[in-house]
């Protein structure tokens, strides 16, 4: 129920940025602006992070609680990684012109990718508290079952970037 | 002692079929991260090779099976009951439609073509 509803947020929020992608009445184009190398290899790393949330998974399928938090911990660092890339891009794209109040393009494109660095963000903690949790030992019930769950939540933010980097980075305006 | 080994076997019997059973082992995952890897590649070689008029419907199918791919394999879709693969693609036609529905009544298809 709760990835359900979060779909419908991405879905509402893909939808305004693919309706006010060419209005651009001041400001730089989104061809102008996308760095396309460097958001390429920011969806590579997000990709690479699903791998090693599910190894996490699996090590918690197995009882393999060494192999569970280590696993773990790299998923949060290529999160972060992730995250730091889109505040460079953020940065960047500000200098050159793009704020949000700028155009309807700047404002639908740092509300959609906002949205979806914050989401990255609340997981890089939901994955750290379960580490901080499980060194603890205070992990409720069954903890491949809650590991799971994180993951789950992982992987929709990834299939939501793999939407996004198609509809809003690769295709132009 | 015998009996602890056979319970010791027999609980690593029990998880190593339990892993089975919620996945696949973490070498074929490793497989598939290199195949998403690859066609991610394919994606970004839109932006320097000219696909012509295949470039949108070569993006469109990469980032669908990438989408199914991570759904299925990762969100371990394709391992569950097939009751939630029916419940999720069909939640997910719906919205799908909704969105284009919404996207229509703004005339973005016509203004595209």
């Amino acid at each position: 129920m709760f990835l359900g509803s979060e779909c419908l947020l991405f879905g509402g929020l893909i939808s305004t940025y693919m309706l006010y992608k060419g209005r651009v009445n001041a400001g730089p184009q989104p061809d102008q602006i996308f760095d396309i190398p460097f958001t390429s290899v920011s969806s590579f790393v997000l990709l690479m992070s699903s791998l090693t949330m599910v190894l996490a998974v699996s090590a918690a399928q197995r009882k393999d609680e060494r192999n569970m938090n280590l696993w773990l911990v790299i998923t949060a660092l290529l999160g972060a990684t992730f995250v730091g890339g889109q505040v460079y891009e953020f940065t960047a794209f500000y200098r050159e012109g793009l704020g949000f109040t700028t155009s309807l393009f700047g404002s639908s494109f740092y509300t959609l990718t906002g949205f979806h660095g914050v989401h990255v963000s609340v997981g890089i903690i939901m994955l750290m508290a379960l580490v901080g949790m499980n060194r603890n030992k205070r992990i409720p019930g069954d903890r491949a079952e809650v590991v799971e769950l994180v993951g789950l939540y992982w992987h929709f933010v990834d299939i939501v970037w793999i939407i996004i980097f198609t509809l809003v980075y690769l295709i132009p305006s | 002692m015998s009996t602890a080994t056979e319970h010791s076997e027999q609980t690593e019997h029990t998880d190593g079929h339990e892993a089975e059973h919620h996945g696949l082992s973490d070498k074929q995952y490793i497989y598939i991260a290199l195949i998403l890897a690859a066609l991610t590649a394919i994606e970004v070689s839109t932006y320097y090779v000219d696909f012509g008029p295949f470039f949108m419907p070569t993006l469109l199918i990469l980032m669908v099976v990438k989408f199914v791919t991570v759904v299925s394999y990762f969100m371990h879709l394709k391992f569950d009951n097939k009751l939630f693969t029916y419940l999720f693609y069909s939640g997910l036609l719906l919205a799908i439609s909704v969105y284009c529905g919404f996207l229509a009544t703004f005339k973005f298809f016509l203004q595209k073509g």
